[in-house]
């Protein structure tokens, strides 16, 4: 692992996977990791957990904060929510999250 | 019929900012929203999160710029047509445009601006496939006459606020009525949560948990729906289905107007921040060009820079002379 970079993996709509490095000292979340490589999220209300375009399932079995209230009810008004359903702009890059693995929920 | 100058499509603090900086150059607006109050997202979305880069405020709630920036605007009475969303527009043989709204409202304006955000705010409809067959036959995102559902079988989705008042609501009125929510737990004010659990206690109303609807069946009109539980799929008759999943912003009709669109953003020019229909401009979220940055501080300098621009459509044969507010004061409009 680099110094300040991880690598995580993003899985499109389309099944393709891709393999990105994400900086950890830049207060980056994975919805922002996911615009700046031009993945289609669109991140519409900014990160505020506020409209569930990030939405994703994560694949890895990395230990993430609990999700919440505020994004549990933002997940309530998203569609194809299962269990490992989670914001991306609630995943804050840390060096812990090396090697997280995604996929980009459906567009509702 | 609505006659002005400028005509804002779009009350978020961008749309209403224009206001001030046309009133200072005598022109005239009105503004149309799809929402049913005045400031956008700041109102609909995040009222009471705090905002920290407009100049000269240190913090700011959204719902208080929004308040201040209707405060500003006062002496220029604007115009507002609310709930109602801008759906056609045409150029007239005068050289004006004419915007008609989805309830018919009609509207004059040599300058249309469009500071529409990310687009109106409409109900998110679930991913049923059949969905679209039962609009107005049986499904209904928007609750606008509770007399409808006087004694019929109603079955409700969400599990937010809206959900649970109209659950309460329609309690007494429906002769059945079921919620179905995605989880055990709901969100939404305390109150009303413990409501739905004693009518549900009561047996007045049916509560369906970690559930989902995933079909729909009926004759063109609605008869039941099908419901997704971890233990398998139960069918349930009903007259009415109403989703409640709170709305999202989709640019909607004017993504069809003849402008150019890139990435669901309007395309235009940095100068003044016109499309490429002269004497309609863009500004704020919803345009983009090379270097754009989504916020609302970049969005006060389009609307001002747009206006010194739109002025020549409204007064070809005027002179503009730039004036600072410092020197000249706000004068507003009688009446």
């Amino acid at each position: 692992m680099e110094d300040g970079m991880i690598k995580v993996t993003v899985i499109d709509r389309e099944g393709v996977r891709h393999e990105l490095d994400a900086p950890t000292d830049m207060n980056f979340n994975m919805m922002e990791v996911c615009k700046s490589y031009e993945l289609p999220v669109e991140g519409t209300c900014g990160g505020m957990a506020l409209c569930a375009s990030c939405h994703m399932y994560v694949h890895s079995d990395h230990a993430l904060s609990d999700p919440s209230a505020d994004e549990e009810d933002m997940l309530d008004q998203a569609f194809f929510v299962k269990e490992n359903s989670r914001l991306g702009c609630q995943i804050h890059i840390t060096e812990e999250l090396d090697g997280l693995e995604v996929e980009l929920a459906p567009v509702s | 019929m609505v006659e002005t100058d400028i005509l804002i499509i779009g009350a978020g603090p961008v749309g209403l900012f224009t206001v001030f900086e046309a009133g200072l150059l005598k022109l005239r607006c009105h503004l149309i929203d799809a929402l049913p109050q005045p400031g956008g997202q700041l109102s609909e979305i995040y009222p009471k999160k705090p905002i920290y880069d407009i100049p000269g405020y240190p913090s700011v709630l959204a719902g208080e710029l929004v308040d201040n920036l209707m405060e500003q605007i006062k002496p220029f009475h604007p115009g507002f047509t609310l709930g109602d969303r801008a759906e056609t527009i045409e150029k007239q043989a005068d050289g004006r445009f004419k915007v008609t709204s989805s309830r018919g409202v009609v509207h004059l304006a040599p300058v249309v601006a469009i500071a529409g955000g990310l687009g109106s705010f409409e109900p998110r409809k679930p991913p049923i496939h059949n969905l679209a067959d039962f609009e107005d036959n049986g499904v209904e995102y928007i609750i606008r006459d509770p007399e409808l559902y006087r004694n019929k079988r109603v079955v409700i989705a969400g599990g937010g606020d809206s959900a649970l008042d109209w659950t309460i609501y329609l309690a007494d009125l429906a002769s059945e009525i079921s919620l179905v929510h995605r989880r055990t737990e709901f969100r939404g004010a305390l109150d009303s949560v413990e409501k739905v659990e004693n009518l549900a206690a009561a047996n007045k109303i049916k509560l369906i948990r970690e559930a989902q609807i995933v079909g729909l069946e009926g004759n063109g009109k609605l008869e039941s729906v099908t419901i997704e539980q971890a233990d398998g799929e139960i069918k349930i008759p009903t007259d009415h289905y109403i989703p409640l999943f709170g709305l999202s912003p989709k640019l909607g009709p004017i993504g069809e107007w003849g402008l150019e669109i890139d990435k669901n953003a309007i395309v235009v020019n940095t100068l003044d921040y016109s499309t490429n229909i002269p004497g309609i401009y863009a500004i704020g979220d919803v345009n983009t060009y090379p270097g754009k940055l989504k916020l609302i501080l970049c969005g006060f300098h389009e609307a001002t820079l747009m206006c010194q621009s739109a002025y020549k459509f409204v007064y070809p044969e005027k002179k503009l002379s730039f004036k600072y507010t410092t020197v000249t004061g706000v004068s507003g409009f009688e009446g």
